[in-house]
């Protein structure tokens, strides 16, 4: 369908891909073979030749066996089954589902970068080396940190980073803190990280603003407590502004202060995580600095720090000597290694390109984009539905459906679901855990007002539905590749490889 | 500069007003004025157009002579050939520009790709149940451990010193968290040493298949001391290899890891690859990262969706025994092509020229006078040598000679050697010119 705005049109349209596909099993001949090999001329010798009797394979692994061009229609069937950026607004809130340009992609896919066995000597990776020295100091610039790591290669992985971080920070002075402060609104992976990082969880609730409540968290800091992790804006989209305060709190007890990037790109260029006091910083370059979600990941999860922590950071990092050649060191107290090897290069190396595509102009851009587009799309909604929080927001706006619950019986599942079948994705729901029937919308800077005026009517076609009653959207979505989805029956009778599918 | 944010002026000007605003400063004004970035201090430089920004990361790739260099390293990447059909579909927008398929009515491409994955991984690994991947071999290794740990409530490993030093490394650093107890366990002649069963039983006896040294490790009583401690088996394989040795889990695994790059994912400088997880079926429930299970639609229709979603870090927040959100999804799926593709066939031929390619540079090296090898065990598809003047000069010279040589390495026991690893990449032609110049670079 189509909406128009000030002359402009937006499009969403249902998916492909109706059709049930095969799995590449089912799709198998018995002796037929895609793969080829060049020609080596290299001598051939026997398995037996090769491979003493006792370590040898009784039978060849089973893998598919298929042509080269039903594989690739296989592959290319699977896609038409796929929502995709590319194809449409993906308003899921925390996880900026922002266009990548595709410039982006070309760059990271040169053969200078892609075929670097990244054992090889210094001398012969100049281009590398300097590119991630480049990277780390402009992400120093952009969060206002004194050094940086670019190995974690995930956020989650540099929240555990971090933690580890602390933990080295806390032996350096010679003592042995036990908790870390996180915030009732923070994301899963916080906690996680925490009792992995070997730190005990203090939860701190949010007031009625939906930020931090201060006199509770001064409650709650003492000399136990390593350290806070914060989101700002926090998951609510709202800027935590008390964070001056807050900061200084935190460090009259001696503990230290770690930022949560996942929200970065509302703050860019607008104000920095290093002024408002934070100590260790991770990034979502995949969120912000446009790395291509992929499914599901890869990603890269920087970690930023201020100056008395660098001599802590993980190793390897690139440095540049005074012959102006670079190579490779790694800091006096490093807590060691967090990859096997430098992090997710490829990502950084799209990162890097988004950040000079854009350059610091281009970068406050985005976030006045961002936050321009969530609280047009905030108050776009309002007659719609309930907004806990209803005032200025950053990045995104956590909407609920409560009121649709209370008066038609509809929960916030169904509203989401009701919005695939509008050519949507639809936001993240039932996050952050404070905001009953949640629905988390981010529209991130590169949807039009069009684009955001088609997905506001959606929302209010989906929003008239339910109004009709609780039978409608309970089968919903039915124009999607499939329709709602058993997820009990998955967990219930697991079949998580095609072997254990029962008989017949 | 770029413009990815598309708003005319006059549809700021307009968006501003309907939401009450006069300026897009006044966007910020929930941010305390202390705080907010004056231009000046935003000390990152003005935006290129796409053409400029090409052009420099051009010269930086550029400046990678490396990637020219012809590849005889290994260590835990590999010079493996990628089908054009893995790179064509398997950077398709769709999976590409997707997120974590949290609406599987529209996911279906992925769930569909990484269940078909997770099938090849366990089938690969000779163990009942694969996740969707993590982050590399190093990271699965941690969440193997881990998980070891957790189902024995033991904390000391024994980690063989045959692992990836690498690997190791990053098992080491994250013990500082979890409070494991890491213990080394030597090689004796490449080949590991395990101690008699102590008090301190492990919850973990990991080993690598074949080891970091290339050498086919003695699996058999890997798997003996595992069970005579009560711990459990880790098995850090290599997927390419595993076409023709015996599977983790036929030598008695619980949890076999892998690193995914051999499969579909050129070297990349070190990332993004994939962590290959296996497990047997009873430990599911303390599987890390995401699982991908088939199911059925309101209609009875086959369909996919992440599924015991329940050990996951956002229901199960500080109770979680893993903090793993994303994992590596484009790349496995990159990684379940490049196996598809391979196939029954392909996989066993891929292992052989590869174990073939390495017997015949292995021979010719060793007939070189002053070459020997760095330890006598058995080796597949990597071998260390012994070397008459020290290995970093001489992959110093060989780069020079257009050959990434090698890399370093110790027998660990005091001896260092050069690593080499060949692949079926390696034509005749190449390994013999290798061979001559190394013939020079050792003296």
């Amino acid at each position: 369908m189509t909406t128009t705005i000030s002359g402009g049109q937006a499009k969403s349209i249902p998916m492909m891909g109706r059709d049930e596909e095969p799995t590449v099993f089912e799709l198998s001949v018995p002796g037929r073979v895609a793969a080829q090999f060049r020609t080596t001329n290299v001598p051939e010798l026997s398995e037996a030749e090769l491979i003493p009797a006792a370590h040898r394979r009784a039978e060849p692994a089973e893998l598919p066996e298929i042509g080269e061009r039903d594989l690739v229609a296989h592959g290319t069937r699977l896609t038409h089954r796929q929502y995709s950026v590319d194809l449409g607004a993906y308003p899921l809130g925390s996880c900026t589902m922002k266009y990548n340009p595709k410039l982006c992609d070309e760059a990271a896919g040169l053969p200078g970068f892609a075929a670097v066995h990244p054992a090889t000597p210094p001398a012969y990776t100049q281009g590398w080396l300097e590119m991630l020295g480049a990277l780390g100091r402009v992400l120093c610039d952009i969060t206002g940190m004194h050094d940086v790591t670019l190995a974690p290669p995930a956020g989650a992985s540099g929240e555990l980073t971090g933690l580890l971080l602390m933990r080295a920070w806390d032996e350096a002075q010679g003592r042995q803190r036990t908790k870390v402060v996180i915030p009732d609104s923070a994301h899963g992976t916080n906690p996680a990280s925490v009792t992995l990082g070997g730190y005990e969880t203090v939860t701190v609730p949010s007031d009625d603003r939906g930020l931090v409540d201060v006199k509770a968290l001064r409650d709650r800091l003492d000399e136990d407590v390593a350290g806070i992790m914060l989101t700002n804006p926090n998951t609510l989209g709202l800027f935590e502004s008390d964070i001056v305060e807050i900061a200084a709190a935190v460090h009259e007890v001696g503990a230290l202060l770690y930022y949560d990037g996942a929200n970065l790109n509302a703050i860019l260029g607008v104000t920095r995580p290093g002024d408002m006091g934070f100590d260790i910083v991770h990034m979502n370059l995949h969120k912000t600095f446009a790395v291509p979600h992929g499914g599901g990941g890869p990603g890269a999860g920087p970690v930023a720090v201020s100056e008395r922590l660098a001599e802590f950071l993980p190793g390897p990092l690139p440095a540049q000597g005074s012959d102006g050649q670079w190579g490779w060191r790694t800091p006096q107290r490093s807590i060691g290694r967090v990859h096997g090897w430098y992090g997710n290069a490829l990502a950084l190396a799209r990162a890097y390109s988004y950040i000079l595509v854009n350059g610091g102009d281009g970068l406050r851009r985005v976030a006045e984009g961002a936050v321009l587009n969530a609280n047009w799309l905030r108050h776009r909604l309002r007659a719609t539905f309930d907004i806990p929080y209803d005032r200025p927001n950053m990045h995104e706006f956590v909407a609920s459906a409560t009121n649709i619950k209370r008066a038609h019986g509809v929960k916030a599942f169904d509203i989401a679901k009701g919005l695939l079948d509008e050519g949507f994705h639809a936001p993240t729901m039932y996050f952050p855990l404070i905001v009953a029937e949640a629905l988390m919308i981010e529209p991130t800077e590169t949807e039009s007002v069009q684009t955001l005026e088609a997905l506001a009517q959606a929302f209010e076609r989906v929003a008239a539905v339910a109004a009709e009653g609780e039978g409608e959207l309970a089968t919903a979505p039915r124009h999607t590749p499939v329709g709602r989805v058993d997820e009990a029956r998955a967990a219930r009778q697991l079949i998580a490889t095609y072997d254990m599918r029962p008989a017949g | 500069m770029g413009h990815y944010v598309p708003h005319t002026d006059e549809e700021i000007a307009s968006m501003l007003a309907f939401v009450g605003l006069d300026s897009l400063d006044e966007l910020f004004d929930c941010v305390p004025e202390a705080l907010r970035l004056a231009q000046a201090d935003f000390a990152v430089a003005p935006g290129l157009s796409e053409f400029d920004t090409a052009a420099e990361m051009e010269r930086l790739a550029r400046a990678n002579r490396g990637s020219e260099l012809i590849c005889f390293a290994g260590d835990g990447t590999y010079d493996h050939d990628i089908s054009s059909m893995v790179r064509r579909v398997g950077m398709r927008t769709e999976f590409v520009t997707a997120y974590t398929p949290y609406q599987p009515e529209v996911a279906q491409g992925v769930l569909q790709a990484l269940f078909e994955y997770q099938t090849m991984v366990a089938r690969l690994a000779g163990l009942e149940i694969a996740n969707a991947s993590l982050y590399d071999g190093a990271t699965a290794l941690v969440e193997g451990v881990n998980l070891a740990v957790a189902a024995t409530g033991r904390q000391t490993v024994w980690l063989s010193n045959g692992v990836n030093q690498r690997w190791g490394q990053v098992v080491r650093t994250f013990a500082a968290g979890t409070g494991h107890v890491i213990c080394n366990v030597p090689l004796t002649d490449g080949v590991t040493e395990w101690p008699e069963p102590s008090d301190e039983a492990p919850g973990a006896v990991v080993v690598q298949y074949p080891n970091r040294l290339g050498v086919l490790e003695d699996m058999a009583e890997a798997a003996r001391v595992a069970r005579a401690t009560g711990a459990l088996l880790v098995v850090a394989f290599d997927p390419v290899a595993a076409g023709v040795l015996k599977s983790p889990g036929e030598w008695g695994a619980d949890v076999a890891v892998g690193e995914g790059q051999p499969f579909g994912t050129p070297m990349s400088f070190g990332g993004p690859y994939l962590g290959l997880f296996a497990a047997r079926l009873e430990h599911v429930r303390r599987v890390p990262g995401r699982i991908v299970g088939e199911t059925v639609d309101l209609e009875g229709r086959r369909a996919y969706v992440t599924t015991l979603r329940t050990r996951e870090q956002d229901i199960r927040r500080e109770k979680a025994s893993s903090n793993v959100c994303t994992n590596q999804t484009l790349i496995a799926v990159h990684c379940a092509l490049q196996m598809s593709w391979l196939g029954k066939a392909g996989l066993r031929e891929l292992a052989l020229r590869c174990a073939q390619g390495t017997r015949y540079t292995r021979d010719a090296l060793l007939a070189i006078d002053g070459v020997a090898p760095l330890v006598g065990a058995p080796v597949l598809r990597e071998f260390a040598l012994k070397l008459p003047v020290d290995p970093a000069r001489v992959v110093e010279r060989m780069a020079d000679e257009g050959f990434l040589a090698g890399t370093v390495t110790d027998d660990g026991a005091g001896h260092e050697g050069l690593l080499v690893a060949v692949t079926e990449r390696r034509t005749r032609t190449e390994i013999d010119a290798y061979v001559a110049a190394m013939e020079k670079a050792i003296r």
